[in-house]
């Protein structure tokens, strides 16, 4: 019998058409590791087990009515359907908690549901619940969710990255075949980096955010996590697309290409063949991990081999991306966080002025980082400092911006860099330094301050821990940037790391195995 | 500069205007007339539905809702922007206004900031000192907040409950410079604002249901001087009465102040009309930092030619231009047409009733309806669709405007058909078939009328002989009632003076 949280995607799709595997049964195998592991793991805030057979439910419904209507009927099913998903825990559902890692939304429940969530819905994913993350998305280790912070599968003392780490966290530890992230400054790509699958951020306005619990408006963007190219394409064309009611959406059509990647790794690889593809320097940083920079040229010298042409070229402003992005996010954030402010849903605290009750609401109720983050949003919007720091962060943002531009004027098809400059990190090893932790997303926030599409796919291992290389391409160049990673998937697929499993799931089976919170307290103790 | 002679405001001695020049500037808000909110789809017609059930995910403020924008306003604003001869922003922008308080839902207020829809317009109106322009530095879009009601629960309790009803609808600020010089010329300012914005249609404008709100910038300088004076923002003034009178008293309030060596405060004052007084009701020492910043949720928004073009094609007639047009291509008074312009129904039925019949005399019409129509218009509520008092059409309305002309019904009686079909909306032919109506301009026929009018007034007659013509006019009112109005009233008063004037004795 095989274990049918080991397939991929697109292989339990293919056996659900066939009748060989009910989403149920899916449903069921994904939901029995996930409950099991998630004390050692604490990738999950929510598991809905209810809802999700329910939703596996009607998708093998769905299934059986397209069976009996003819194959043209089951061809048109989306891939997505019946499988089983995980949603970063700032997406709405209808009638489902969305904390956003948050106390101050405890206890709240959404009336609505995303756009994305009719979305998965449409196509008849199965939502087995909600993952852990950073408060308000604000951070890159999941250390700073208000509920513990998340193991990550290759180390259970080490951070899964952020903030999307519980769903990288889930996927890798195969408690999902896939999951939604969203990305503001890194937060889908460096996690999938450091928990050693793929996470795609597409372009600004390639997905509708209405719905998702904002951070900061004109940077975030959801995408797939998966552990493959192909799933994460078939994820990102479910929810992708014009919605009216986000009016940052834009009305871009989404290629069906997403669905068809190539199955054969000769087909896959042979996209390679006349490439340009770009080596930012700036993006090697100082405090780069040797062994992290070793594994991405080393990937890249087997692009290289595989046909493609690769070009050291420079993006010279990517050095004050860090800077402007700590202006530019955290002065959107301290807006769209004021609306947390317990009149109309969270906890109440205080029993006094309104002033007092919003003092003791937002005081208690948010953590240190986010309020940190609301301060220097603050400050940077206050009289006197706009034009020296907001809006000179914004024209910065346009010279990234034109930084990129000319490398696609010059006919690059996309580039290629580290994800992260780092392995995966011990749990309290950057909360003490703040900037330390901005640092991890060097290589990933110029890309949100540019409004493009960049993936992080496995490129191998350091230390035994996984390390990521990201493709970064022009606006809506999302395929391109799936083919080339089912192409380095292609060529690498005989590697020796390639079929390893992350090396801690073992001990995440054990229930005597300590709880993340518990692991970082003795290392923060320590 | 403009041109401000505004007459002595009623209320505020001379003496002190002769001191001190008050400096005026006036912030409107007015509530857009759409159909659904600024950034959501929830309904606007939310008066008098039961709190909070006119929301959603987007007006109550909720994680991940996003604005969207409403077209329809911002066609209003541009609308009343090429009435007030403002320049159109090209492209505009929305921004963030940050402050905290319970009745704003995300903790910001999507607004416009540095770029508004509309800028640098004006707005000419009479005062009893003659004509006054006002320059208006801006008109630009923004959203209403929630309303706070505060309350005492049953058991004794003090609270405060939120209505989102109104939370997200829509509405344009208006805001001149500080270019009105009295309290008359501040409510005439509204008045005129709120005609204007009715005629264009792009807000009820009713102050009395807060569509439009009117705050005032008082201050005062000495005669001569040109450096503005410490201002006071007054609020909550609901008619245009109050305008007049808040302001008039800020005028007095400040001058005592000033002449009594008081220095004023930079405040925001309410306005009491119950005791006809102002009082403070928060100072604002520190300018509020607002930290405004561009929406991200919203891109800019262009306005192009052609969008332009299709809104000012679609642009009503403006009062002035009509009140022009009234007197001189059709030789009203500036008296009658600035009366029949100002009210929405008597302007809708002039218009309606000399396009029905293009012969009357505009005159003619003018008097019906700014007569006995127009005060038929105060009485009645109800508004046919093309905005006519009561079931009235224009086509009946003629036909008893001809009758009259043609000497088949007398005025007396034409009153009373006009108030039954503004009433009924039935025929004028109808009504008058059914009273019996004619009216009687045979000297002859009334000739016993008359005499009997005047064998029963004897007192009448004798005021008259001794030298009160006035006392005709009983006598004529006499004979009226006694043939139920239908005497023509000329022909009867002809024939009285006849009889009266002849040598005494022949009666």
């Amino acid at each position: 019998m095989i274990d049918l949280t080991r397939l991929h995607a697109h292989e339990m799709a293919r056996l659900l058409r066939h009748g060989d595997v009910t989403a149920r049964e899916l449903t069921e195998a994904h939901l029995a590791l996930a409950e099991r592991q998630n004390r050692a793991l604490n990738a999950w805030l929510t598991i809905d087990r209810d809802r999700a057979l329910a939703e596996a439910d009607a998708a093998d419904a769905r299934l059986a009515a397209a069976r009996a209507e003819g194959a043209r009927a089951v061809d048109a099913l989306h891939p997505i359907l019946g499988i089983p998903i995980a949603l970063k825990d700032l997406v709405s559902v209808a009638g489902g908690k969305a904390t956003a890692g948050s106390r101050i939304l405890d206890g709240y429940r959404a009336p609505y549901d995303a756009h994305i969530t009719e979305r998965l819905r449409d196509a008849g994913a199965v939502i087995l619940g909600k993952t852990n993350m950073d408060e308000f998305a604000m951070g890159s280790s999941t250390e700073h969710s208000a509920y513990g912070p998340t193991a990550n599968p290759w180390a259970l003392d080490r951070v899964p990255g952020g903030s999307s780490g519980g769903s990288a966290a889930a996927v890798a530890a195969f408690h999902a075949p896939v999951s939604i992230g969203t990305d503001t400054g890194g937060s889908i790509r460096q996690p999938a980096a450091l928990c050693g699958i793929v996470g795609l951020k597409p372009t600004y306005g390639r997905v509708s955010r209405y719905g998702i619990v904002a951070f900061a408006s004109s940077l975030d963007q959801i995408g797939p996590f998966a552990r493959n190219a192909r799933d994460a394409a078939a994820l990102l064309h479910a929810v992708a697309g014009r919605d009216e009611r986000d009016s940052t959406s834009a009305p871009v059509s989404v290629p069906d290409e997403l669905l068809s990647l190539p199955a054969a790794d000769d087909e896959a690889a042979g996209w390679l063949r006349g490439k340009r593809l770009g080596l930012p320097r700036e993006y090697f940083v100082a405090g780069m991990e040797p062994q992290v920079e070793h594994r991405v040229r080393a990937a890249v010298a087997a692009l290289e081999a595989a046909g493609a042409r690769v070009d050291e070229v420079s993006l010279p402003h990517t050095d004050y991306g860090l800077a402007t992005y700590y202006i530019v996010a955290p002065a959107e954030a301290s807006a769209n966080l004021a609306r947390y402010d317990g009149i109309r849903y969270g906890p109440r605290l205080g029993n006094g002025t309104v002033l007092e009750n919003y003092l003791a609401t937002r005081g208690r109720g948010f953590g240190p980082e986010v309020k940190r983050r609301i301060m220097l949003g603050t400050y940077a919007l206050s009289a006197g400092y706009y034009d020296a720091y907001y809006l000179k962060a914004q024209k910065v943002r346009t010279l990234i911006k034109q930084d990129f531009d000319r490398l696609w004027l010059e006919g690059f098809d996309a580039l290629v860099a580290p994800t992260s400059p780092t392995v995966a990190f011990p749990f309290g090893a950057k909360m003490a330094d703040p900037v330390s932790m901005y640092l991890s997303d060097a290589c990933t926030l110029p890309v949100n301050m540019a409004g493009l599409p960049g993936i992080s796919v496995p490129c191998g291992l350091a230390d035994g821990l996984p390390v990521g290389l990201q493709f970064i391409g022009a606006a809506w160049s999302e395929l391109e940037l799936f083919h080339l990673s089912r192409a380095y998937e292609a060529i690498t697929a005989g590697a020796d790391w390639r079929g390893l499993e992350p090396a801690d799931l073992a001990r995440a089976d054990d229930p005597g195995t300590p709880t993340p919170a518990e692991r970082a307290g003795v290392l923060s103790a320590s | 500069m403009t041109a401000v002679r505004a007459a002595p405001p009623t209320g505020v001695p001379a003496s002190v205007l002769e001191r001190y020049e008050p400096v005026i500037g006036i912030e409107v808000h007015c509530q857009l007339r759409t159909a659904s909110k600024m950034f959501c789809g929830c309904s606007t017609d939310y008066d008098g539905a039961p709190p909070n059930t006119h929301t959603c995910p987007v007006c109550l403020g909720l994680p991940g809702a996003l604005p969207t924008i409403n077209r329809l306003a911002v066609e209003h604003v541009l609308t009343t922007g090429l009435a007030i001869d403002a320049t159109i922003a090209a492209t505009t922008r929305w921004e963030r206004k940050n402050y905290f308080y319970p009745d704003l839902p995300k903790g910001y207020q999507i607004s416009q900031y540095a770029i508004p829809l509309a800028a640098a317009g004006r707005l000419t109106f009479g005062t009893s000192g003659g004509d006054v322009t006002v320059g208006i530095t801006r008109a630009h879009l923004e959203e209403d907040t929630a309303k706070l009601v505060h309350a005492t629960t049953p058991d004794g309790r003090k609270v405060s409950l939120v209505d989102f009803n109104r939370s997200g609808a829509p509405l344009m600020e208006i805001v001149t410079e500080p270019d009105v010089r009295s309290a008359e010329a501040a409510r005439r300012y509204a008045e005129e604002l709120q005609l204007l914005l009715r005629a264009i249609g792009v807000s009820n404008a009713d102050m009395e249901r807060g569509q439009m709100r009117v705050e005032a910038n008082v201050s005062l300088r000495p005669r001569g001087t040109e450096a503005f004076g410490t201002r006071v923002e007054v609020k909550n003034m609901n008619s245009f009465r109050s305008v007049e009178r808040a302001v008039n008293f800020e005028i007095e309030r400040q001058a005592a102040a000033l002449d009594a060596g008081q220095p004023l405060v930079q405040e925001t004052r309410g306005w009491d009309d119950g005791r006809g007084s102002t009082y403070q009701m928060r100072l604002k020492e520190t300018s509020e930092d607002y930290r405004y910043f561009p929406e991200p949720d919203l891109p800019p928004l262009k306005v192009d030619a052609v969008w332009l073009d299709e809104v000012r094609a679609r642009l009503a007639e403006l009062p002035t231009a009509r009140r022009s047009r009234y007197t001189s291509e059709l030789g009203l008074s500036a008296y009658d047409a600035a009366v029949i312009v100002a009210d929405p129904a008597m302007s809708a039925a002039f218009s309606a009733v000399l396009a029905s019949d293009p012969s009357l005399p505009p005159k003619e019409v003018a008097n019906l309806v700014a007569g006995d129509y127009g005060r038929a218009a105060k009485e009645i509520q109800e508004r046919t669709p093309d905005g006519l008092v009561g079931r009235s059409s224009a086509a009946e309305l003629a036909e008893l405007l001809r009758r009259v002309a043609a000497g088949e019904l007398s005025r007396a009686n034409a009153k009373e058909v006009l108030g039954e079909h503004v009433r009924s909306g039935e025929a004028v032919s109808g009504i008058v078939a059914a009273r019996g109506f004619r009216q009687i301009s045979d000297a002859s026929a009334l000739s016993d009328v008359v005499d009997e009018v005047l064998a029963a007034n004897p007192a009448a007659v004798g005021d008259y002989r001794a030298g009160k013509p006035q006392a005709v006019g009983f006598l004529v009112g006499q004979v009226m009632k006694a043939t139920r109005g239908q005497a023509n009233a000329g022909v009867v008063q002809a024939a009285l003076r006849e009889r009266l004037d002849r040598p005494a004795g022949d009666a």
